[in-house]
């Protein structure tokens, strides 16, 4: 617990009006989208200037409480959730885009800006910003680049990482640095920027962000393909990149997740089918033609049961749309949802598939899975009922199964979403412990008092 | 862990399944017009959500920051709409009213008021007419203009100000006072349909009745106007009064069900929300469960039923610039919301304009203008600023309190524009 005369310190960096501490105000900082874990923070701030941000970091170290700094909250897998003896530093007003660089193609903007606004303002100027997390609506840059978010266009654009090019950023010790720049060669000392992306909090607080935009594709071809087996849809995605086509974007959902998308969305998915594939291409007119019609033709040689071309960009929006609620619509079925993020290279899908579908009935869980089949990325989600204790206690089970099975395939636990709190015990199945105990070191040697996120992605002691 | 007491108590508590359904993905947050205002999760329905929780299971008291933010929530439900979990929040928000008000905790200024408007102005009806007598008598009588101009009500009572402000234009004739309880098409008629008359809609909105009554007998319905018929409940019950509403709902049952009707046609939001949560309010009411489903399964709006129906052709061409506004309570609780759209584009001649962020609550909520005018106008003005964008000769929305709280940002504004419910429109383009 942090002393009320420490929480009145803060208030003379921030200003009164900027501290939050009441009963009601607490309990509405303690979770993110991370299912089953809360923590009460002590105080939730609003820092102005980052001068401010440094001074609560100093006075942390001096004092020995925790900060943990927290966007619009719907990380999945508890970067923003409290811990002990904490401070919640919220960044979400924070979000003025600052400038748009047509020349360059780049755009500052600070870390609370909307995913999503971004997405309109760069539009309207003919560039694009491609990261699209389902949540892009709220989430924010600044919790996008920690985690170093994903979305349904990576398997052509990338994620997050590919569109940092650089930052201002608070340290733990309450220096500020800037690193990266407008320039796409820069080799002038280590590359701090890419270190920061991915750090979940735990390494510096942003303050702006650069990113890198490009030209926005001049059209875009949607079409939804259905199969009656999900071999068959494995099969179909390998037969797409064999053709060396790339789509935007291919995304899978299984019949638990089609009949709660339908429920939710009414847009007509017929919901007997075993599962579908989403599918986008877009660049230059003629290419976009000729792609979708080869698309078309792997789906149909690899038994697709039907296949349709979304007739106008309004349909492409709402399938699309659809598609982003599936997390939160298979919370129809099962009120708590638990969430994974493995991925396995793309040609191993179908195992992976397979084998989820083998370890959900060992367990009795019910799993329902969608994800971007295109980079590999799955996201197998137990449907579940926090009160029931047994049941979550077989879910855990199973997903150490799948964590095991990804990995072993060649893949990780977590392509998007985070380590975090969530998924922390299981990280050493993919990094090794050696991995870790660097990761600890750079930690250390930049945080001594660990008073940045603290127990995130790995404990320090 | 002991499992603690829950600080909500008696019948009626917030539905854990409700609770326990929300997953608290954020996905509500960018359509919630209080959450817009503050930035701050404790004005969120997530932060909203986990109030009523923490309250549930013991870990929060009723305090007055609870109970501050289960009122400055609008109850607009638009988070519902976001929901692909299908939380239903609006029960969860009205039950954690209903406690309240039950555990006595609400403000003796928000007591007084919700007890002389909801407990007796509008659910007795002789009451409603004598006040809108008075009402109509003050605004006629040239005191309005004066009261308004001196600065002593606004010091003495600055609610009571807002509330003459915001009171709606006190029709001169009083809807079911003119109206026979059965009125007969010209022609054959094709459906029997029953109206609901109201409270406020009957004394400030006769005219819209008319207008609805008018189009509907031109689509050759006989309209029934059950005399015996009570205010819905829909005030009550969004502000948490279950009691009351439930002796309304169950008064109208009585009454509507003993005609014959094809459908229970609505022109108030609010109400027709509520009239189809009927069976929802009375589940666990043995006598009249089932009876109150099968009314609810019979309520349309106004614009749902002509939809239904099919829009006789009018005569002539509308050249005008139409443009539409969701009530909240038929867009995000009854899921109506292309009906009315697409009733008015095929209006020959019209030239429709869509409204940006038309689902985005205006502020009126009821009585919620009154109650937190500040926040209301803090809302109204967003509102507003889309609504001027427009261009649009007509602004459309078919709810009492959307009407008068747009005309008031209107006049605020300087903005000179028709805002009129549906019915009058269509009135206007048959020319009845």
């Amino acid at each position: 617990m942090i002393s009320a005369k420490l929480i009145s310190s803060v208030a003379s960096i921030v200003g009164k009006e900027n501290v939050f501490s009441s009963a009601e105000e607490k309990l509405t900082y303690a979770y993110d989208g991370t299912p089953l874990i809360s923590k009460l923070p002590d105080a939730i701030v609003r820092p102005a200037t980052k001068e401010q941000i440094a001074e609560i970091l100093l006075l942390a170290n001096k004092e020995k409480f925790h900060i943990v700094p927290r966007g619009a909250g719907t990380g999945l897998s508890g970067g923003s959730i409290p811990v002990d003896d904490c401070i919640v530093i919220d960044m979400s007003r924070w979000n003025r885009i600052l400038e748009i660089d047509t020349e360059n193609l780049t755009a500052w903007v600070e870390p609370g800006v909307i995913t999503s606004q971004l997405h309109q303002e760069v539009e309207k100027l003919g560039l694009f910003y491609p990261p699209d997390p389902g949540s892009m609506n709220i989430c924010t840059i600044g919790g996008n680049v920690a985690e170093n978010s994903g979305g349904l266009r990576g398997l052509k654009y990338g994620v997050t990482k590919n569109y940092v090019m650089g930052m201002e950023v608070v340290l733990p010790n309450g220096g500020i640095i800037q690193c990266g720049g407008k320039t796409v060669k820069d080799v002038a000392g280590y590359n701090l920027k890419d270190f920061f992306i991915g750090s979940e909090g735990t390494l510096g607080i942003f303050t702006k962000i650069l990113l890198k935009l490009i030209p926005k594709p001049e059209t875009s071809k949607t079409m939804v393909a259905y199969f009656s087996t999900q071999a068959d849809a494995g099969r179909t995605v390998s037969a797409i990149i064999a053709q060396k086509i790339i789509p935007c974007t291919v995304e899978f959902l299984d019949r638990t997740t089609i009949q709660c998308v339908e429920a939710f969305a009414n847009i007509g998915l017929p919901t007997d089918i075993e599962c579908l594939l989403l599918l986008e291409v877009d660049g230059h007119p003629v290419i976009v033609e000729e792609e979708a019609e080869k698309v078309v033709e792997c789906c149909k040689n690899n038994h697709a049961t039907s296949v349709t071309i979304a007739q106008s960009a309004e349909e492409a929006m709402k399938l699309k749309t659809a598609r982003r609620s599936a997390f939160s619509a298979l919370a129809r079925t099962k009120p708590t949802t638990i969430l994974e993020d493995i991925t396995v290279p793309r040609s191993e899908i179908a195992t992976m598939l397979q084998r989820i579908g083998e370890i959900s009935k060992k367990h009795n869980v019910l799993i329902g899975t969608f994800g971007h089949a295109g980079d590999g990325n799955l996201h197998p989600t137990c449907l579940t009922d926090e009160r029931d204790h047994d049941e979550i206690a077989r879910a855990e089970k199973a997903y150490e199964e799948i964590f095991i099975e990804a990995v072993r395939l060649g893949g990780t636990i977590t392509g998007e979403h985070g380590t975090g709190l969530a998924k922390k015990k299981f990280l050493h199945l993919v990094s090794g412990y050696t991995a870790i105990e660097t990761m600890r070191t750079i930690k250390k040697a930049m945080d001594p008092n660990n008073v940045l996120n603290p127990g995130k992605i790995f404990d320090v002691a | 862990m002991t499992a603690m007491k829950s600080y909500f108590t008696g019948i009626d508590l917030p539905s854990n399944d409700i609770l326990t359904n929300c997953m608290h993905c954020g996905l509500c947050l960018p359509v919630c017009p209080t959450f817009a205002l503050t930035g701050k999760e404790t004005s969120s329905p997530r932060g909203r959500i986990r109030l009523i929780k923490a309250v549930a299971e013991g870990t929060l008291d009723v305090t007055d920051g609870f109970i501050n933010e289960m009122n400055f929530c609008l109850d607009c439900q638009a988070c519902e709409t976001a929901c692909p979990a299908g939380v239903r929040y609006g029960s969860l928000v009205e039950a954690a009213r209903n406690q309240i008000r039950m555990q006595g905790r609400e403000s003796t200024a928000a007591i007084t008021l919700k007890w002389i408007f909801l407990r007796n102005i509008v659910s007795k009806k002789y009451l409603l007419k004598l006040t809108a007598r008075i009402l109509g008598v003050y605004q006629s009588s040239g005191l309005e203009a004066l009261l308004k101009r001196s600065v002593v009500i606004k010091k003495l009572a600055p609610k009571l100000a807002k509330l003459q402000e915001l009171s709606p234009r006190i029709d001169g004739r009083f809807f079911d006072d003119i109206y026979p309880e059965i009125i007969h098409p010209s022609g054959q008629p094709k459906y029997r349909v029953g109206f609901l008359s109201g409270c406020i809609m009957n004394v400030a909105f006769a005219s819209v009745h008319e207008d609805t009554v008018k189009v509907l007998l031109h689509h050759d319905c006989e309209v029934i106007i059950p005399k015996q018929q009570v205010c819905c409940g829909s005030l009550q019950a969004h502000n948490g009064d279950f009691e009351i509403a439930r002796q309304l709902a169950k008064k109208n049952i009585d009454v509507f069900l003993s005609f014959e009707l094809d459908a229970i046609v609505m022109n108030s939001a609010g109400c027709g929300a509520l009239m189809k949560e009927y069976g929802q309010y009375l589940r666990d009411d043995p006598t009249y469960a089932e009876k109150a489903e099968r009314l609810a399964a019979k309520v349309k709006d106004i614009s749902e039923f002509l939809y239904d129906i099919g829009l006789k052709k009018p005569v002539k061409e509308f050249r005008h610039t139409v443009s539409y506004h969701d009530a909240c309570h038929l867009v995000h609780s009854q899921k109506v919301s292309i009906q009315p759209r697409s009733l008015l584009q095929s209006i020959p001649g019209i030239d429709y304009v869509e409204l940006n962020e038309a689902s985005w609550c205006c502020g009126s909520a009821g009585i919620y203008n009154v109650i937190r005018h500040e926040d209301s106008m803090n809302i109204l003005d967003r509102k507003m600023s889309h609504v001027k964008k427009t261009g649009a000769e007509y602004l459309v929305a078919n709810n009492p309190g959307c009407l008068t709280q747009i005309e008031y940002g209107c006049a605020k504004e300087n903005v000179s524009m028709n805002i009129v419910h549906l019915a009058t429109l269509l009135r206007v383009v048959y020319e009845l």
